[in-house]
């Protein structure tokens, strides 16, 4: 067990200790905090990853304190996969993030007078690392609300980092959402703990919460962490947050921020009131499905009308969005009441399905922001216009986006085409026709906004826009990404595996 | 029993006044307070209405609890007062626009006095 306890403390202080090293000023320091932020959390997933397989779930009192006063980490499948997720992406946006701000002189136009973003952004975004992993590795409420709050802040601030009136605007009405969010959090935990004297999510899960106020107490606890996550029709504030960001920060947004708050509702409906949706909670998984649904639809019919491409990456996040929330339906309790285990096949696809779509999501939407970035840097210019022709200028940054996309759209061979067909499977085993629909008509609008990107930037021109030349580091780490987003799909057999690894799913 | 009620219809009350005041209030400065008052109504309701330990004395868990709540409100205030003022800084108003255009870079009130004075 000790192992289990150097890793999981690591996961987490780690990212603290680098993010108050990057605070001492000059660029040593900034590389650094970096460095150790990054080392620490991938040997801590890693570490936790083969205890998990090999052992089981670990956890760990910290300073030998349980519950209730006391802090605990849990490490199950779930959680060292979002680690794992999590450590990746974070390790390449770090990179690229050294290189996008290194030239304190102009990062693009989104940072103009730029000394500060450049200064501030890599202390901030280790304080998100931190709670990032937090978030993943809690074993109660109320430690999930510390670190909710602290990835709110942080986030709030990576956008209020890019200078302009815009981004301000976009970064304090995130904040606000966000605010308000935790709020609604705080008082389902304030309801939880009320009725059943415990803060633990396992404890909670044995209780097995049912009734009116466990069910009041889940329902504002999913409408604030909903609104973190922009699910339908409470993402209004996420174009705007996630395309005013710096260029790392919009990858970072994208791809793990939200993924945060989804992780806590997944651990709340299936974890810990998991049994006590049968039957009653069908209804509120087919509203999940519901909403989920209008976000695939409406989210990628506004990506396919912005002018901006960040914008449209945006929008494309909103989408993508929906698919991990039509997972909910899927699951099985709604297909056929409680399970027999000659039905195990079909049950792990949709959660499988949904999981592996959170993760190679993180992938190739990072990918796509950074390379998005590289673009915008070059041109100095977000519209879509203005890229025109960039692939012949930055082939490695277009392949990338274009690798991303493919991803996004649940083409083979990719991490997105393994969790798409998990989820269409998983929908066409129960007959659930209308759900496969909206999960194939989401691909091609899919593919039809990344197409559009990939004209503009294939059109040959003949006046040259005004190019400036980009740092490789910032090719390659937005390449890297993109590649892992495709190697998930060989994979699958492997993560699918360790996500059954302890209570991952609660039948 | 009657004394923690009355906390808790306080907290209640409290927190939906808050509520309230983020959605009505379109002042920057309202809205954060408003979700101010959304915290320590919560909070309220935190400390009045987890059932008492056998001998009657309080559950120190939820005050530990809040004690913590308490911390992280001071740094989300600190932080969206400090948002809000760039806000007002940056675009001339303290209000959040609605969609209907792209926000402008405001001059800032600094350099509109360093103008004028030149």
């Amino acid at each position: 067990m000790t192992d289990v306890a150097l890793w999981s403390t690591a996961a987490v202080a780690g990212p603290l200790l680098g993010a108050i090293l990057t605070l001492v000023r000059g660029r040593l320091f900034t590389q650094l905090g970096l460095a150790v932020a990054a080392a620490s959390s991938l040997l801590a997933g890693l570490g936790l990853t083969r205890i998990v397989a090999l052992e089981g779930p670990g956890r760990h009192l910290l300073g030998g304190w349980g519950a209730p006063l006391g802090i605990e980490l849990l490490a199950d499948g779930l959680a060292v996969i979002m680690l794992l997720t999590t450590a990746g992406v974070g390790s390449a946006v770090s990179l690229y993030a050294t290189a996008y701000f290194g030239d304190v002189d102009d990062p693009g136009m989104d940072v103009a007078p730029g000394g500060r973003a450049a200064r501030f952004f890599t202390p901030v975004w280790l304080l998100l690392w931190t709670s990032l992993n937090g978030v993943f590795l809690s074993g109660d409420l109320f430690n999930l609300y510390v670190n909710l709050e602290i990835l709110g802040l942080s986030a709030a601030a990576v956008v209020t980092l890019a200078v302009t009136a815009k981004a301000t605007l976009a970064g304090m009405r995130y904040l606000l959402v966000s605010l308000v969010g935790s709020m609604l959090f705080l008082l389902g935990v304030a309801l939880l703990y009320t009725a059943y004297g415990t803060l633990s999510l396992e404890g909670l899960a044995a209780a097995g919460p049912t009734g009116v106020v466990p069910a009041v107490a889940l329902g504002a606890m999913t409408v604030g962490l909903a609104a973190k996550t922009a699910l339908f029709p409470l993402h209004a504030w996420l174009p705007p947050a996630h395309s005013a960001a710096p260029a790392p920060g919009s990858a970072l947004l994208s791809a793990l921020v939200v993924k945060a708050s989804f992780y806590i509702i997944v651990r709340l409906w299936l974890h810990v009131y998991g049994v006590g949706l049968v039957g009653a909670g069908e209804g509120a998984l087919l509203f999940l499905g519901a909403l989920g649904a209008g976000a695939v639809v409406w989210g990628s019919l506004l990506a396919l009308r912005q002018l901006s491409l960040k914008r449209l990456i945006a929008y494309s996040t909103v989408a993508q969005i929906g698919y991990l929330f039509i997972m909910f339906p899927l699951l099985p309790e709604v297909a056929g009441g409680v399970a027999q285990e000659g039905e195990m096949g079909w049950r792990v696809d949709a959660w499988g399905g949904g999981i592996y779509h959170a993760v190679s999501h993180a992938f190739a939407k990072a990918a796509m922001f950074l390379a998005a970035g590289t673009m915008t840097y070059a041109v100095a210019d977000d519209s879509l216009p203005s890229i025109s022709g960039i692939a012949h200028r930055l082939p490695m940054s277009f392949l990338a986006f274009g690798l991303g996309g493919l991803s996004l759209a649940g083409l083979p061979p990719s991490g997105g085409f393994v969790a798409k067909w998990l989820m269409l499977s998983a929908a066409l085993a129960t007959d659930r026709w209308l759900w496969a629909g909206i999960i194939a008509l989401g691909g091609l609008l899919t593919i039809a906004y990344v197409l559009l990107v990939m004209r503009y930037a294939l059109e040959v021109r003949e006046t040259p826009t005004a190019f400036r030349s980009v740092p490789r580091r910032m090719e390659w780490t937005a390449m890297a990404l993109a590649l892992t987003a495709v190697a998930l799909g060989f994979r699958a057999v492997e993560i699918l595996d360790l996500l059954d690894v302890g209570g991952a799913a609660p039948w | 029993m009657s004394t923690d009620l009355i906390y808790l219809v306080t907290g209640a009350g409290v927190s939906m006044l808050g509520f309230r005041g983020f959605v009505t209030r379109a002042h920057l400065f309202w809205k954060i307070l408003g979700i101010n008052l959304m915290g320590s109504g919560i909070f309220l309701i935190l400390i009045a209405a987890p059932p008492r330990l056998p001998g009657g004395e309080a559950d120190p868990v939820p005050q530990a609890m809040v004690l913590t709540g308490i911390v992280v409100a001071l740094s989300a205030t600190a932080l969206a007062l400090g948002v809000a003022l760039r806000v007002a800084v940056r675009t001339g108003r303290p209000y959040l626009e609605e969609e209907a255009g792209d926000p402008v870079d405001h001059p800032t009130a600094a350099s509109e006095i360093r103008r004028e004075m030149e």
